[in-house]
């Protein structure tokens, strides 16, 4: 979803900087704030950056031919809300474009805007509907991660429909050229990132449930005694802890996960 | 086991959907989705000149995947430790919880 170097015009790329401005110094403030009252969410939050980092850095084959990357934003805006990914994505951005010449400085505003501030917002709203109409965690994560990739594409659509609308059909012409390319190639990789978030998420509400308690991912347990509590708190059978995990999914006190996709 | 089962099909779901595009249609030369809209603009707008240069760019496509690898390990490398301490800080606490003189 890079847009080139040079590739959008001067007014064009103020425009999208003086847009997209705002969210990341605003986000700056976000993870300052996080680090210093929480330091424990240090960890997640280099978890959340470092996911975009990754993803955004493979490129995959699609069904159509092409081939692009997914943008990993989906995790941090769940984790942490859109703000604290508008800085991460940026990052990102920034060290792309100046160390792989992918993206560019001048469209630096641009592609944060599409990738770091749209991305992230969609995906939090797509998880917080799935999750107001009482879809479970996964369900929403998936879609606040398809979602958030796929629309940090259209988003790239559109601004290269601004800047460059076709000479016979317009704007609108334009737009579907640019979603031709951008939002079809998306849609696999879309799906492909979803799946990916759940799986990281299975292993997050494991290993850090104290933390996403806190975030208000997870709703904080049931107080000891009722049921059995998968918790460390339990301890009533001595399990090695490499085995913890996979008790049988009948029994009671399943994976948190699981109980937690119930929802 | 119902959770390493659904953990190996979600694996093997991305796996396959990354890989049948390749299996569908080897011929295809899978360009990248930002070059082809760079195409797309000169074309549209023949006249339209680039107006500023990346301050730097990678000398060969050798060069620049060695560096797309760089950042996919730095990220990996970051993400893997992240987990890495959350899951031994859960193992930890277990093994305080269960062993028979409670840590504070």
């Amino acid at each position: 979803m890079h847009i080139a170097e040079g590739f959008l015009p001067p007014a064009h790329a103020i425009g999208w900087t003086v847009a997209a401005a705002p969210f990341v110094v605003h986000g700056a403030r976000c993870v300052v704030k996080e680090v210093r009252e929480h330091p424990e969410s240090t960890l997640l939050l280099g978890a959340a950056g470092a996911f975009t980092f990754v993803l955004s850095a493979i490129k995959l084959p699609s069904f159509n031919g092409s081939s692009s990357h997914p943008t990993g934003t989906g995790l941090g805006a769940v984790l942490f809300r859109p703000p604290v990914m508008a800085l991460l994505g940026t990052v990102v951005l920034l060290f792309q474009a100046l160390l792989l010449a992918h993206g560019g400085l001048t469209t630096l505003g641009a592609n944060a805007f599409s990738m770091a501030v749209v991305g992230p917002w969609v995906g939090y709203g797509a998880y917080r509907l799935v999750r107001r109409v009482g879809g479970g965690l996964l369900p929403g994560v998936f879609a606040a991660m398809a979602l958030a990739d796929l629309a940090t594409y259209v988003t790239t659509s559109l601004q290269l429909a601004l800047a460059f609308p076709d000479a016979e059909s317009g704007l609108v012409g334009a737009a579907l050229k640019y979603l031709g390319v951008f939002a079809v190639t998306q849609v696999p990789l879309a799906v492909g990132e979803g799946l990916l978030g759940v799986l990281l998420f299975r292993v997050l509400t494991v290993n850090a449930r104290p933390e996403l308690e806190r975030l208000g991912v997870l709703r904080p347990a049931p107080e000891p005694g009722f049921g059995a509590e998968p918790r460390p708190a339990s301890g009533a059978e001595t399990r090695p802890a490499s085995g913890a995990e996979n008790r049988p999914g009948s029994g009671a006190g399943t994976g948190t996960a699981e109980r937690e996709e119930l929802r | 086991m119902r959770r390493h089962l659904v953990t190996a099909l979600l694996v093997l779901a991305v796996i396959a959907l990354f890989a049948t595009p390749l299996l569908l249609d080897r011929d295809s030369e899978y360009a990248g989705t930002d070059s082809q809209a760079t195409e797309l603009v000169q074309e549209s707008d023949p006249g339209y000149e680039p107006w500023f240069e990346s301050v730097f760019s990678p000398g060969s496509s050798e060069i620049e995947s060695g560096l797309f690898a760089l950042q996919a390990a730095l990220g990996g490398g970051v993400l893997g430790y992240a987990i890495g301490r959350l899951r031994g800080r859960r193992t930890a606490q277990r093994a305080a919880a269960e062993s028979p003189t409670p840590g504070p």
